[in-house]
């Protein structure tokens, strides 16, 4: 079992958190197959939060594949979410140590950095959605 | 009909003051609605409106589709805590659930008993004894024992210091996960709800300002932030909230109605608080100038 906490400071919508939170105890091996998700009244007993939030969470879950509702019992892991191979992380690190090295050797600061991969980020998404 | 509260043209004057004027909202069941505004925007007043305290100087309020002071019969099925949830100090609580079980047809005791044991609430103990966080939770646990559909608090976090806050905050949604009850909760800082709601009615200078499921309306307005401009027709743009100019720089918070892709402008999210401070900065609707029709003076 698994316990949520919020970033109320964040800005990403709280059913968003507690989705990533599952996706990554997913990811990291924290929650496995047949594992009970809390109930959405342990959730809000404890967060403090709208219950609909909690569905939300579930329902995007679910959409996702990744948990289902046993009807009388709860939300259960059914999948893992279908990330890159551990291999990935590896190598586009190395990639991005040296773009940034390229960076820092062109004058970025870290601020500048962030908000260079921030907007390219997003003209990316938009090129794509235009 | 799916709206659980409905206001049309709802209007409150004493004397030469419109408490609240030309208010018009709906709430669908299954809410959890903040009524959010400045200390003296017309909160108290609207509320007063809906459980019949109050009758309307002009329009309707409607709770499941009857006026209160018509139809009395539907505040069964309706809870209301008042500011400062008034009770009686001298009575002891398990006092106060026996008052609540002869005032009330529809009564669960065993349920509001089993609650207040569950909070550690000693039920032998006088209301005027407890802290203030427990008075809170004991006027909670009374509004829930009638079994309401729709419950109704006035600023119940106001006068709670921040434990009590989220305790308080805790057993409410704790009963809405349980009952799927409808709620109303009124404050003057949207800080308080920003959690617990997912629908907001914004109430400034005694007029509905913005109302509507909160995701949408923190979705729909984004800040733009482009080189110095006209604000006028941009867009994507359906109304600019707020806008401020420097001397080469533009700061807009808009509703959009679509994204905003002209490469000009940085487009960031908002957050709740600042949607609704951006609204609190604006004019009163009755003090702009009316394209129809002679603009009351009063603000």
């Amino acid at each position: 079992m698994i316990e949520f906490h919020l970033d109320t400071r964040s800005g990403v919508a709280p059913y968003l958190q507690i989705a990533r939170q599952v996706q990554q105890a997913l990811r990291m091996g924290t929650l496995q197959a047949d594992d009970q998700l809390p109930t959405v009244r342990e959730v809000v007993g404890k967060l403090a939060i709208n219950p609909n939030t909690v569905l939300k969470a579930y329902r995007e879950l679910e959409r996702e594949g990744l948990v289902a509702g046993r009807p009388g019992q709860g939300t259960f892991v059914v999948g893992t979410p279908a990330g890159p191979p551990p291999g990935a992380y590896t190598r586009l690190r190395g990639g991005l140590v040296r773009w940034l090295r390229d960076a820092h050797a062109a004058g970025l600061d870290d601020e500048s950095i962030v908000a260079f991969v921030t907007t390219t980020l997003r003209d990316s998404a938009e090129e794509s959605a235009a | 009909m799916s709206a659980i509260l409905q206001a049309t043209a709802l209007g409150k004057r004493y004397g030469d003051e419109w408490a609240l004027r030309d208010c018009s909202f709906e709430l669908p069941a299954g809410r959890v609605a903040a009524l959010v505004g400045p200390n003296g925007a017309g909160k108290t007043t609207l509320l007063h409106l809906a459980v019949g305290l109050l009758a309307p100087t002009s329009g309707h309020i409607e709770l499941f589709g009857s006026p209160p002071r018509q139809d009395r019969a539907v505040l069964e099925r309706v809870g209301f805590v008042a500011q400062d949830t008034p009770l009686y100090h001298g009575f002891k609580v398990e006092e106060m659930l026996t008052l609540g079980r002869r005032l009330n047809r529809r009564w669960d005791g065993r349920w509001a008993e089993d609650r207040l044991r569950g909070l550690g609430i000693p039920l032998g103990k006088r209301v005027g004894a407890l802290s203030g966080g427990q008075r809170a939770q004991v006027a909670l646990a009374l509004a829930l024992a009638k079994r309401p559909e729709l419950l109704l608090l006035d600023e119940p976090v106001a006068s709670l210091d921040p434990l009590a806050r989220r305790e308080f905050l805790q057993a409410l949604m704790d009963a809405v996960a349980e009952t799927g009850i409808s709620v109303v909760l009124s404050s003057h800082l949207i800080a308080d709800l920003e959690r617990v709601c997912d629908f907001l009615v914004l109430l400034i200078a005694s007029e509905v300002r913005l109302s509507g499921d909160i995701e949408e309306l923190v979705a729909a307005h984004k800040v733009l932030i482009g080189p110095r401009r006209s604000t006028i027709g941009i867009p994507g743009v359906e109304a600019v909230v707020q806008a401020s100019h420097a001397e080469r720089q533009t700061t807009l918070l808009a509703r959009t109605s679509e994204p905003v892709y002209d490469p000009a402008w940085t487009v960031q999210d908002v957050d709740l608080e600042e949607l609704v401070l951006a609204y609190m900065g604006q004019p009163a609707l009755s003090a702009r100038p009316m394209p129809a029709g002679p603009a009351e003076a009063n603000g």
